[in-house]
């Protein structure tokens, strides 16, 4: 079951995050359901062959991200929210995209004027100040 | 509280052409330690006094509370110590010290031995002035692990290995750690292995450790930033700069205290931030070695 990891030395990025990146995968494709047990850290560990400190790292960043949940001498599992998360939040852009274009015909904007304002609000707001919702 | 496996303090040995000063290790139960140095830093020396087979001039030495070297009868069945310098008898075979050993450590793992004879691709019938250099360092590598002991002391179990045989080695280190009792201390040239499957990390240089700490810490703690500095502008010193490089119009800056604000502080400055690059360990070793022996010629 963990057999499909690879993690790259060349890559550029630490270890911790391939493996988040890869958990999250899993998680998206749905290898990985809701509320499944992840395997333990140490067992991740060696069977990617990277220290249990890396490991522990990626879980611990899943974990702040609401993406895993771990629960003090229990085995982590997939949280149930957190592709539902995402999804309330997608569905949530939709909604006000949909307003926004409401307004833009209003005003007599054509489907390229709106298209550069968008562009101007997302460059005038650094991606900090965006409270991602957990 | 966290379980102590090995702890050396203020530890020093003198020796004619070489001093090793005021080491201080700590080393957690459970976790691997990776132990890098360049060739003479004294990572030997340090092993070997662990072992109790260098006793050192100063400072204290514990392995599972026993005191080295006084104890080291009791700390040694815990311990298995593979290093170049131990000797196999070339005319006996692999099968012969494997009973050897089995007969003298009650822990001994004949299952786990004979896993590991498949593992390593070593056959116990063969002599061991017939095994190649790789052959011969799995052979030692098997003969203390299969006794299962609680610390396993490695100095450079992976170098002048082939890749393959390297890889070998590092599965079954890992497999070793799924004892959550085991502790391993591996010295090595080879900062690639180290950066793999080490929580900790020590450097040694000159006979002197230079900088210990958890392996995600360090590369946490570690940048080097490319700057663009405008005419005018003086770049500013900010603290953690390890090293600064380039031209007077684009630095190279390296950090080993790296956080968030040190890029805002720059910008403040009036410096322009090129790119924030993460760093491998072997260049984190290269700037830290350089950097410690200016300190100290200073």
């Amino acid at each position: 079951m963990l057999n499909d990891f690879v993690i790259s030395q060349t890559d550029g990025r630490s270890l911790y995050l391939q493996i988040m990146e890869q958990i999250k995968q899993k998680i998206a494709v749905g290898d990985w359901e809701q509320g499944q047990e992840l395997p333990s850290i140490r067992q991740l560990a060696i069977e990617l062959m990277v220290s249990v400190i890396t490991v522990k790292r990626a879980y611990f960043e899943l974990e702040r991200e609401g993406v895993i949940l771990t629960q003090q001498g229990k085995a982590s599992t997939v949280a149930a929210s957190a592709e539902l998360g995402r999804r309330i939040c997608e569905q949530e852009l939709r909604h006000h995209l949909a307003d926004a274009v409401r307004l833009g015909i209003k005003l007599g904007l054509t489907p390229e004027q709106l298209v550069s304002e968008l562009m101007r609000a997302a460059l005038v707001m650094p991606a900090e100040e965006v409270e991602i919702e957990q | 509280m966290k379980n102590i496996a090995v702890e050396l303090k203020g530890v020093g040995k003198d020796y004619p052409h070489f001093r090793l000063q005021d080491v201080n290790l700590k080393l957690e139960t459970g976790t691997v330690m990776g132990f890098i140095g360049a060739n003479g830093a004294g990572k030997s020396t340090t092993l070997r006094i662990l072992m109790g087979l260098v006793h050192q001039d100063r400072g204290e030495v514990t392995v599972f509370g026993s005191r080295m070297p006084q104890q080291q009868a009791l700390a040694k069945r815990d311990i298995g110590y593979v290093s170049e310098d131990l000797r196999l008898y070339g005319t006996a075979t692999l099968g012969w010290h494997m009973s050897y050993i089995r007969s003298i450590y009650p822990g001994w793992d004949s299952a786990y031995a004979a896993h590991l004879c498949r593992h390593f691709d070593l056959n116990p019938a063969q002599k061991i002035k017939g095994l190649s250099t790789g052959q011969r360092v799995k052979a030692s590598l098997l003969l203390a692990f299969a006794r299962r002991p609680r610390l396993l002391v490695l100095d450079e179990p992976t170098t002048g290995l082939d890749p393959v045989a390297r890889h070998e080695v590092l599965e079954a280190l890992m497999e070793a750690m799924r004892d959550e009792s085991r502790t391993i201390l591996f010295s090595s040239h080879n900062t690639h292995d180290v950066e793999q499957i080490s929580d900790q990390i020590t450097f040694i240089d000159r006979g002197r450790v230079i900088e210990s700490d958890d392996k995600e810490t360090f590369l946490d703690r570690w940048r080097r930033f490319r700057l663009e500095v405008p005419p005018g502008v003086c770049l500013p010193v900010l603290p953690g700069t390890v090293a600064t490089s380039g031209s007077a119009r684009l630095a190279v800056v390296t950090t080993s205290r790296y956080d968030d604000s040190l890029a805002a502080a720059y910008t403040q400055a009036g410096v322009s931030v090129k790119s924030v690059d993460s760093m491998t360990l072997e260049e984190i070793f290269v700037a830290n070695v350089h950097s410690k022996r200016e300190e100290v010629a200073a």
